[in-house]
């Protein structure tokens, strides 16, 4: 939390609830697909468009994907949940109401571990359940019309309810990228924010520091990047705070955050909300989920990134830090492991490699270039970096071969050996050339001999410097070291 | 338990119904007729029953995920009031 909001004897109370879509090839209740991007209502059949007749037909994987959702964050798993019909009215849900789950939802009572500031803090999961996404309103298309595409409509999603345990923008930032990394380690939701996969809306109250009610909330829905929740959180708090302590009142209303301005602005108060009339859904049964099936669930599911960190540090010897920046993603876990494996080379030195360089190039690269379209690939990095373990060439070398790869001077899983061959930056490791290439140094340089014999020691860099100057940069640095050394104490 | 003409209005507006007078009036009669039934069900003893949530005993079958459905995009939108370039059309929301 900001220094501000600390000093001013307020409290923030937020709670979030997030929709993140599980990634099912097919809809929750129909088996229309649930692909992004496509023509308008090309996904979009008689059980997503609630044409009368038809019935819905729960997805399998929708199921497993929550449990494995719930077995991660270790919360009580229903072995028998029920769907209830949500009404409300709006275009983009042809049926009048959601299919989702009210009384009895297949996740409940979890809990995950956020880090701010070096504390960790343990958030409570109230609950998750799962439920069918509505479909898409354009408004601004037409003057006078709105245009409605039902492809969205039906994908499955589980709403993921928190605890109202967090305090500041900070901590709900924290456990919103915590969520997501989760589910997308899990391989149950793609994580795309862009494209809607992952969305938040905010709960969020104040009340003086050390009062025990909760002051009256409000809720900013369906924000969909971790930026825009902060900035939304904190504006939603200084805002509540300026009007109570101007002797205003807080009403309940749902808000929504305009990125444009950073602020939120009111959308519609409580007394116009929806009663939403649930009911349970006389056309679904109830979904059992048996022990023996959970079971196989959780010996199914990938390592977490918390375990993954611990193995990392224990198998490979990296520290706290490393192991955590490099589970951070389980495809750069996975791109990692893979250079290891392939390189046979030291962790350590592969670490540094896949930290520094490939990543310090993703992120020069910016937006445009992620780790799955990254010009080096993992076998691609192993092969420069087998190069430097068997001293074909030296470290700062492969510094200048790794942009030549970047730069796709050479493709495939060999092209460091191709660049190598092609410059010909073989390392010199012959003694007899490269004492050459130090006598013809030191016979160039007779007055920096002088002084560097008579005491300035500071001067081996300048002939180190000189060497692999004439050298090119080929020469084993550590053989320049050594015999360097030699030679100059005469 | 019985619903008064203003409460038999309210919930004609969050259904998006339009009550004439007379219909309100006669609604609310059977509304509250419905409401009087819900309460005499309540007044059972229900100590020791085990809650239903379906009249069915069967559980959920599950569907394979696989993504089936044709696209018959045409079909459904040969019968629906407007459209235009995929999309169905209906009066502007906001």
């Amino acid at each position: 939390m900001d220094t501000s909001v600390q000093d001013s004897g307020w409290e923030a109370v937020i709670g979030l609830e997030v929709h993140c879509q599980l990634n099912t090839e097919s809809k929750i209740f129909s088996a229309a697909a649930t692909h992004f991007g496509d023509e308008p209502n090309t996904h979009a059949c008689a059980v997503d468009l609630g044409l009368p007749g038809v019935l819905p037909v729960f997805n399998h994987d929708a199921l497993t994907k929550a449990a494995m959702f719930g077995l991660a964050i270790d919360a009580t798993i229903a072995e028998r949940s029920m769907f209830d019909r949500k009404h409300y009215f709006y275009a983009d849900l042809p049926k009048g109401y959601q299919i989702t789950q009210w009384t009895y939802p297949i996740v409940a009572r979890g809990h995950l571990d956020i880090e701010v500031d070096g504390i960790t803090k343990r958030i409570g999961v109230t609950r998750a359940h799962m439920e069918e996404d509505a479909g898409k309103s354009l408004h601004d298309a037409y003057p006078h019309m709105t245009g409605i595409d039902l492809n969205r409509a039906g994908t499955p999603l589980i709403e993921i309810v928190s605890e109202p345990e967090i305090r500041s923008a900070a901590e709900a930032v924290a456990y919103l990228k915590k969520l997501h990394q989760i589910v997308v380690y899990l391989g149950i939701c793609d994580g795309n924010m862009a494209e809607g996969n992952f969305r938040c809306d905010a709960n969020v109250s104040v009340r003086r520091r050390g009062a025990t009610e909760f002051g009256t909330r409000t809720e900013s829905k369906n924000i969909n990047s971790f930026r825009y929740v902060e900035r939304a959180i904190e504006y939603e708090i200084s805002r509540q705070i300026e009007v109570l302590e101007a002797g205003g009142k807080i009403i309940q209303e749902t808000r929504q955050f305009d990125p444009g301005t950073g602020e939120t602005r009111s959308l519609r108060v409580k007394e116009d909300a929806n009663d939403y009339r649930y009911f349970p859904d006389p056309d679904l049964l109830p979904v059992i989920l048996e022990k023996d099936t959970l079971a196989a669930i959780r010996a199914a599911m990938p390592e977490l990134p918390e375990a993954k960190a611990a193995r990392f540090q224990s198998q490979y010897g990296l520290s706290a830090y490393d192991a955590t920046t490099l589970t951070a993603e389980r495809a750069l876990a996975d791109y990692y492991e893979a250079v290891v494996k392939a390189s046979g080379a030291d962790p350590k030195l592969c670490a540094n490699w896949v930290m520094t360089d490939l990543l310090g190039a993703l992120n020069k690269a910016g937006a445009e270039v992620d780790l799955a379209r990254s010009p080096i690939g993992s076998a691609a990095l192993a092969g420069l970096i087998k190069r430097i373990a068997d001293n074909t060439i030296s470290g700062k070398i492969a510094k200048d071969v790794f942009e030549a790869m970047w730069n796709d001077e050479a493709k495939g899983d060999d092209a460091a050996d191709a660049i190598i061959k092609a410059k010909g930056l073989v390392q010199i490791t012959d003694t007899g050339a490269i004492e050459a290439a130090i006598d013809k140094v030191i016979a160039d340089n007779p007055s920096q001999l002088a002084d560097y014999r008579g005491g300035k020691d500071r001067l081996f860099g300048f002939f180190v410097g000189q060497v692999m100057k004439a050298t090119r940069g080929k020469a084993n640095p550590a053989l320049v070291n050594n015999l360097l050394k030699a030679k100059l104490a005469g | 338990m019985s619903l008064g003409l203003e409460q038999v209005h309210q919930i004609a507006t969050l259904a998006r119904l339009e009550l004439t007078d007379e219909q309100t009036e006669r609604y609310s009669g059977q509304l509250s007729a419905i409401l009087e039934l819900v309460d005499e069900l309540r007044a059972a003893d229900t100590t020791g029953v085990e809650a239903m949530n379906h009249p069915l005993g069967m559980t959920q079958r599950l569907r394979p995920d696989t993504a089936t459905e044709p696209n018959r995009r045409d079909a459904f939108q040969e019968v629906a009031p407007a459209v235009d370039n995929g999309l169905y059309l209906v009066p502007k929301v906001i």
